[in-house]
């Protein structure tokens, strides 16, 4: 036995043996989880839209989360014109599969950026954009939450803005995934500085040019265009200029602002 | 090692023979996962069903695996384990697999569960080799949940996400240590610890590598 399993035609079998087998347990796992995965996946994503448009009760349950959502629809934006396309545009059937994020990399689907406009630091962006629209049951429009991401000090953060009905005031904001400095731009998560965003106004007189900024030593009553203005993240200045960045470019000429423009005129 | 009872291999790890304190192995994880007490938990449950399992299923074929490829065999048990146990997070415990992201998958390359592997569960009997690996995940879970609750109660104040001292920033009085929140706290935290361990179990104390002669010449006036 010792000396027999020293072999090379041991060695090969014993190699083939376990890899077939641990393989199969592997694959089993996989396949056997994945629904369950996908729905946490979709779930989170659910979540998230939900949180920032403001319409997250404490310690939802999954079904709630389902009913909140099936509220929204989901339509697919044509970034440059501002308008609805057909799923079938980016080749998918259902809106909710459609990941603008992986688009971004693909190259008929997606723009490079010119690098004197990519105040986001995202390099790409995708043609069609995934959009959130609530009416309610007159057709008025109630939110509309859109995605945006860009670059902070160390890492991309990806999240929602949501703007209520005259498409022009923040409702909310989160982001879902950053790594930013816990503690510091990692305060991006704190619920007190988030709900800052709410009521603020995006757009001045010109309704291309969102106007909002993150400044130093807070926003009080007597800060000029205050409407505009959010307490900046202290200890990160970098961060907060991202967000400030972020937010202007996707809701600027190159982002979002043809669509909100027309969605105010309800052209669409 | 030979003669070893269940309960010494299960037991010993946890303070006289710590992977951690004692063996200096399994650092990587401690540092990045002890922020929060909550993370740290499943990630310390994660590594003790993959040492354990893993060292039982070593040990169960142990008689068949030829010398030359045992390390590989070894890998490809754990690496497997990993994976399901990867996949198990993602689909029973979302919130918390994103949070340990990558960290999960580097479970493969934690020395513990190679140390055990290869140093235990393949000269014992696949009963005492699981308990082995439990032993070892517990004593590596002991040392990670005490540098996680210093690291959560002075970094953001809260103990497994329940507030205990309200920072600053929620309008409290605690102002948070940064420090803390950041790997490089667990190097102190775990250095601190294995020195109050020593202190009170002066055995483990490593021998100096070398000794200062007394000075016997004298050379100048």
């Amino acid at each position: 036995m010792a000396k027999g399993k020293e072999t090379v035609s041991r060695t090969v079998i014993v190699a083939l043996v376990l890899s077939v087998f641990f393989s199969v347990i592997v694959s089993t796992a996989a396949v056997l989880l994945k629904p369950y995965q996908v729905k946490n996946q979709n779930l989170n994503i659910k979540t998230n839209i939900l949180a920032a448009a403001d319409m997250l009760p404490n310690g939802a349950s999954a079904q709630q989360i389902e009913d909140l959502f099936s509220r929204f629809e989901v339509k697919l934006v044509k970034l440059d014109s501002g308008e609805y396309v057909q799923p079938d545009y980016v080749g998918v059937q259902d809106p909710m599969k459609y990941d603008m994020y992986k688009a971004a990399s693909n190259p008929k689907l997606s723009k490079d950026i010119p690098q004197d406009q990519d105040m986001a630091g995202i390099g790409r962006r995708p043609d069609v954009a995934k959009v959130y629209v609530l009416r309610d049951d007159s057709g008025a429009l109630q939110k509309v939450v859109l995605p945006i991401h860009g670059y902070g000090l160390w890492s991309t953060l990806y999240g929602f803005v949501s703007l209520k009905g005259d498409a022009n005031t923040i409702e909310g904001l989160g982001f879902y995934q950053q790594g930013e400095t816990p503690g510091l731009g990692g305060e991006v998560d704190n619920p007190r500085w988030k709900a800052q965003w709410q009521g603020k106004v995006v757009y001045g007189n010109d309704m291309t040019q969102p106007e909002i900024r993150l400044v130093k030593g807070g926003v009080s009553e007597n800060t000029k265009n205050k409407e505009h203005k959010v307490d900046a993240l202290s200890g990160a200045t970098l961060t907060s200029r991202g967000v400030q960045n972020l937010v202007n470019y996707w809701l600027g000429e190159r982002g979002f602002a043809e669509y909100l423009k027309h969605l105010r005129n309800g052209e669409v | 090692m030979a003669g070893a009872s269940a309960k010494q291999v299960l037991f010993e790890p946890i303070f006289s023979n710590n992977p951690i304190a004692l063996q200096i192995l399994g650092i990587c994880s401690a540092l990045a996962v002890t922020s929060s007490l909550s993370v740290t938990i499943v990630m310390c449950i994660s590594v003790t069903a993959v040492t354990a399992f893993s060292s039982m299923a070593v040990s169960l074929i142990r008689a068949q695996i030829p010398g030359s490829i045992r390390i590989i065999v070894q890998m490809t048990i754990i690496a497997s384990l990993v994976i399901v146990v990867d996949q198990l997070l993602k689909a029973f415990a979302y919130e918390i697999s994103k949070q340990l992201s990558v960290f999960v998958g580097l479970i493969i390359t934690n020395c513990i569960v190679m140390g055990r592997a290869e140093g235990f569960a393949m000269q014992n009997g696949p009963w005492l080799s699981f308990l082995d690996g439990v032993g070892n995940g517990l004593g590596y879970s002991v040392l990670l949940l005490f540098v996680g609750f210093w690291r959560e109660l002075f970094g953001s104040g809260s103990l497994f996400g329940f507030t205990i001292l309200t920072p600053v920033n929620e309008g409290g009085w605690y102002v948070t240590n940064g420090l803390l929140l950041l790997p490089p706290s667990a190097f102190f935290i775990i250095g601190l610890t294995i020195w109050a361990l020593r202190t009170w179990k002066p055995d483990q104390v490593e021998e100096a590598d070398y000794k200062l002669s007394r000075h016997k010449v004298k050379e100048a006036f």
